[in-house]
């Protein structure tokens, strides 16, 4: 495995210069490395983890179950890729179950969010039915705990 | 075949950068700044607005004007955002882009022999298309100390009897010059004066990047005597859709509408409801867009300077236009002698009128890291070329 990709999946954050230590090869090869899954299309790209109700910035999140007719020849494909293009979708997956994709969805405010859905999404040829659920707090986030009580357990300085 | 082509047409010289970009286009790794659109491609929302269009079989003419619901958006947004009104039933035009616009609007407005006051260095198009229709284009001069920016007492000098109309494009490709409100109010005093009609071309009024952007039409008695003109291509990355509009007074509207009937019809239609999603939800988009120019602006402004070009920082639009005096090479020179050593794509400055003469333009419609390499270039090309003038010491 490329070893960029193996520092990558266990997710600490390091810069190039520490994976360079850590996996004991020069930068300039790990630099390489980067581009190699950049150009793969598997690295796709950094994204920070934010707690954003801490910092009052206007920010509406929602998940949308939606049922959709499948096409001969790309199934699902041509409908989820058009849905996955819009500014406002964050992630879509197709899934198993009652419904056929799921949808992450941000915007600065609950109206924006709600245009979204019934101007783009519903209106679409092949959209047979949606459910939006907002979300109203996070606990954890791409997997950091999001602490809203700050108990932070005391460790002793010293301990036997 | 000659003696068939039209007088004004047979005289009218080819774009002077057309031979440049032969070259440049059959060359290998060249980082082009010689492209005045924006790197950006549409956003998907409006992209996606046609292609649902097309879906719902909007494949029909439209009105001539153009679609209702359009018209009142820009009605709209003009109001909203320029501070002037306009009717959307009989003020408002929409035509296939800007460049249509400003045909429309000289060939109805000129007789024979019209003259016709513009600002140089300036857009490629302007000096043809009056002569286009059989008007005279009087250039009035621009200047890099002084930010490109209009002044109304060179108007004053190039006035002369038989003016009719004053073109004016702020902020102005190529140079990027903008100008402020009371500068602008003394050229609507002065038009209101000789009683001239002004084309204020505004395409690239939503890119600017120090001050907010005035419309002429706003000063008092300009409204009547103004033909703002303004399109979709810049602000919204919407090029290849050819759509923009022209808003005025009644019966101007009406007499370029009877010009657009005949040639034109109607702007594409698809491009139409592309538009209007771009005026009703596009904001935050042309929002993003303009941060990063702003961003770019900075840089190469920065770079420029510091690489040995003196360069002043545009106040709006996506273009530098740095002097290469310097050098000691004349703007054609230049622009040759950059694209063969360091394959850097810059357009001279002549391109774009005499006044353009000793400067290139610059487009920062590119990615960031790509002007990062261009500007090292072009800083390796400066060092090589410029003479010394004192010896350097080892």
């Amino acid at each position: 495995m490329n070893p960029v990709l193996k520092l990558l999946i266990e997710g600490e954050h390091l810069t190039t210069a520490q994976m360079a230590q850590v996996a004991g090869i020069p930068e300039v090869e790990i630099n390489q490395h980067l581009e190699q899954l950049k150009k793969d299309r598997i690295f796709l790209g950094w994204r920070p983890v934010l707690d954003l109700s801490r910092e009052s910035v206007a920010a509406v999140r929602a998940v949308i179950e939606v049922k959709i007719t499948p096409e001969r020849g790309g199934g699902f494909n041509r409908l989820a890729e058009r849905l996955s293009r819009f500014d406002e979708v964050e992630s879509c997956y197709l899934m198993s179950g009652a419904y056929d994709l799921l949808i992450f969805v941000n915007g600065p405010s609950l109206q924006k969010v709600a245009g979204f859905v019934s101007e783009k999404l519903s209106t679409l040829e092949g959209v047979l039915s949606t459910s939006t659920h907002f979300m109203l707090r996070s606990y954890k986030e791409g997997g950091f705990l999001i602490e809203h009580s700050s108990q932070e357990a005391d460790r002793l300085k010293v301990s036997p | 075949m000659k003696r068939f082509i039209a007088r004004h047409v047979g005289t009218l010289p080819k774009s002077g950068i057309r031979d440049f970009f032969e070259i440049v286009s059959k060359m290998k790794d060249v980082i082009s700044l010689g492209i005045g659109e924006p790197d950006f491609d549409t956003p998907w929302h409006i992209r996606e607005a046609a292609i649902y269009a097309l879906e719902k079989g909007k494949t029909h003419y439209t009105s001539n004007l153009g679609l209702v619901e359009l018209r009142r958006a820009i009605s709209t947004y003009v109001e909203t955002h320029y501070s002037v009104s306009y009717r959307p039933d009989d003020e408002v035009i929409v035509t296939v882009g800007v460049s249509e616009a400003i045909d429309l609007a000289l060939r109805a407005l000129l007789n024979p022999g019209d003259k016709v006051l513009y600002h140089q260095p300036c857009y490629v198009s302007y000096n043809p298309s009056v002569a286009l229709a059989h008007g005279v284009a009087i250039p009035v001069p621009t200047r890099a100390d002084d930010g490109f920016a209009l002044n109304v007492a060179d108007i004053e000098k190039a006035w002369q009897p038989g003016c009719k109309v004053l073109m004016i494009n702020l902020p102005c490709n190529p140079t990027g010059g903008t100008c402020d409100r009371a500068r602008l109010e003394k050229i609507a005093r002065f038009a209101v004066e000789k009683d001239l009609i002004v084309l204020s071309d505004e395409i690239y009024s939503e890119l600017v990047y120090d001050n907010a952007h005035t419309s002429i039409a706003v000063f008092p008695g300009m409204k009547e005597r103004t033909i703002f003109l303004h399109g979709f291509s810049k602000a919204f990355a919407m090029t290849g859709f050819r759509i923009g509009y022209a808003c005025g007074p009644a019966e101007l509207i009406d007499a370029m509408m009877k010009i657009h009937q005949y040639s034109m019809l109607c702007a594409p239609i698809l491009a139409q409801e592309a538009a209007v999603e771009a005026l009703t939800r596009g904001e935050d988009s042309v929002k993003k867009m303009r941060e990063q120019y702003h961003r770019r602006r900075d840089l190469v402004v920065r770079r420029l300077n510091e690489g040995g070009l003196k360069c002043h920082a545009p106040g709006g639009a996506f273009y530098v236009f740095p002097s290469v005096a310097s050098t000691g090479l004349n703007d054609r020179d230049f622009a040759y002698g950059l694209l063969k050593a360091q394959s850097v794509a810059v357009v001279p400055g002549t391109a774009f009128g005499a006044n353009g003469a000793g400067f290139v333009r610059a487009s920062f419609a590119t990615g960031y890291d790509q002007l990062v390499e261009a500007c090292d270039r072009i800083e390796r090309f400066v060092n090589a070329t410029t003479p010394c003038s004192a010896p350097s010491s080892s």
